[in-house]
């Protein structure tokens, strides 16, 4: 492949593998049997760049390639006047580019929640996008580590990574162990418990691999969807191991590899209403949230129906904007439910392909955005510009029809 | 104090250094057009790191990161160099597709513990980074 024999796309993509692995201290490449790509996010020239050279040198990819979201929806993008021309061209052009090297059209940042693309346990693949990176590695138990933008198409090009890091088993084991204490059993059935507490874990954990200890065993897949997505925005987390519920994790001793913890630390109900106040950043006190934003990790399909039986007869404050962004399977299947006309009712916007934070959806001058994702939380005010506050699903849609901030503090004194 | 570098990505810069102890993630931390930092709960937030000695323990979140950087190596906004505690993927392969690309790029380099007690110590003074590691 270096010598061109694979043409000069792979090439180019070779070179910087074999770069990459050396830097890093791998003495040997691995084959992958999958890659999920994260550079169709339009961020300026220079991604789009980077992909029509190697499409013009031929590129296809050597294994099957799901794509993570890309700057707009792609479909109805039209409708929305806020997505300028200027940038839908460029943005299109990058998700075009993929889709003719060979990438599947997901464009999904959960990629792990559509069967076709989802590893199975022990698989090497090359995955980016950091929330999905840790959900497959610590939840499927599938092997990669957290690849940056355009080092992933050129691992999808060449089918290979170096082999370091989460790709070999002696360094997956866990190496800090984290304990809850305390958490009552109403709040371990919130959704928005495991936002907030893989927000902590991931300032905890720094860049030691943490255990969990005392999570039960009825946390939901969208429950450690949240808690990945947050630990991977608030901090490194690209493994992590819940004892008694992640696959590599059937007990403590097993999921340290039979060593003992480097470190311990007991997570109190303390930390965890601080780590709840750190997801706000609402400086001035605005009370009156005009934009609501679900969906990062996109919506599954169990979140929208949840969303549903919440907004039957309701309707969006005036003046009030309500996003939620999902996948297209997902997206048809509430068309085909007619879901999505009680959504669009209530005063809903959906959308598939993209979401608020790398789409130009959100109105210039907008106030205040709630939203119920930690990782939504994290980014708003420096992605977006804009204060944030963090609250329930059902504070979000509470908020949105009387469009003054609910929140409920109940469960967490 | 160790005057010698372990180079990822070969360069010379010269700069005023900026440390920090917490690590940054370029997406949504950093403003390619301006080169601000712009993640708000950041020690930095608000600072322009374009044309400095970035003294930082490695990246953290997003993996769109590089994509951040390259743009900001294309605008001459990135960091003159990125020095961090652990060698940092995200960063160098921004460094090394700014060099396929448009053939010129920054360098990044690994530094111990103890250059991390020193520069955390020397905010602002003007570093000079050669290609084979040598600090002055």
């Amino acid at each position: 492949m270096l010598a061109g024999d694979n043409g000069p796309a792979v090439q180019v993509a070779m070179r910087i593998v074999v770069k990459m692995a050396g830097l890093f201290g791998a003495a040997s490449l691995l084959p992958v049997s999958r890659a999920h790509i994260d550079s169709g996010i339009y961020e300026g020239q220079s991604g789009l760049d980077f992909v029509e050279m190697l499409l013009a040198k031929g590129a296809r990819v050597a294994v099957p390639t799901s794509m993570n979201v890309v700057s707009l929806d792609l479909e109805r993008w039209q409708e929305n006047s806020r997505v300028p021309l200027s940038f839908a061209t460029p943005a299109r052009r990058l998700a075009q580019a993929y889709l003719k090297m060979g990438a599947k059209p997901t464009f999904t940042c959960a990629p792990y929640q559509l069967k076709e693309v989802t590893p199975r346990f022990g698989e090497q693949v090359a995955w980016a996008e950091s929330n999905a990176v840790a959900f497959v590695n610590s939840v499927v138990g599938a092997r990669t580590n957290k690849y940056g933008d355009f080092f992933d198409i050129c691992l999808a090009l060449t089918g290979r990574v170096p082999a370091y890091g989460l790709h070999l088993a002696e360094n997956r084991r866990g190496q800090i162990l984290l304990r809850l204490k305390d958490v009552p059993l109403a709040l371990l059935r919130q959704d928005a418990f495991y936002q907030v507490l893989g927000y902590l874990v991931g300032r905890l954990a720094g860049t030691a691999i943490p255990v969990i200890e005392g999570l039960p065993t009825f946390i939901t897949e969208d429950q450690l969807k949240a808690f990945s997505a947050a630990a991977a925005s608030s901090g490194t987390v690209a493994l992590f191991h819940i004892a008694g519920v992640t696959p590599e994790a059937p007990d403590l001793a097993t999921a340290f590899g039979g060593n003992p913890p480097g470190e311990v630390i007991d997570i109190t109900m303390d930390m965890l209403r601080r780590a709840r106040q750190e997801l706000s950043v609402n400086p001035d006190g605005h009370d009156r949230p005009d934009v609501i934003a679900l969906g990062s990790p996109h919506f599954s399909l169990a979140e929208c129906l949840e969303l549903a039986g919440l907004v039957e007869d309701r309707r969006v404050a005036p003046g009030l904007e309500f996003f939620v962004a999902t996948n297209r399977v997902v997206y048809q299947a509430l068309a085909a439910r007619g879901l999505l006309a009680k959504l669009t009712a209530f005063g809903a916007n959906v959308t598939q392909d993209t979401c608020v934070v790398v789409s130009p959806l959100i109105a210039p001058g907008a106030q205040l955005l709630m939203t119920n994702s930690a990782k939504y939380a994290y980014y708003a005010p420096g992605k977006l510009n804009m204060p944030v506050v963090f609250g329930t699903l059902a504070e979000c849609v509470d908020s949105a029809v009387s469009g003054r901030l609910v929140r409920d503090d109940t469960l967490w004194n | 104090m160790e005057l010698s570098l372990k180079m990822l990505i070969e360069g010379e810069a010269a700069g005023p250094l900026v440390f920090t102890g917490q690590p940054l993630s370029f997406w949504g931390g950093y403003d390619s057009h301006s080169g601000e930092v712009i993640d708000r709960r950041h020690p930095l937030s608000g600072q322009n790191l374009a044309g400095k000695v970035l003294v930082l323990p490695g990246c953290r979140g997003s993996s769109s990161g590089s994509g951040v950087l390259l743009e900001a190596i294309r605008n001459r906004t990135a960091p003159a160099a990125i020095i961090t505690l652990e060698a940092d993927h995200i960063l160098c392969l921004a460094a090394l597709l700014a060099q396929e690309l448009y053939a010129r790029s920054i360098p990044i380099a690994v530094a111990s513990a103890a250059f991390f007690e020193w520069a955390a110590r020397h905010d602002g003074t003007t570093l000079v980074l050669k290609p084979d590691g040598a600090l002055y």
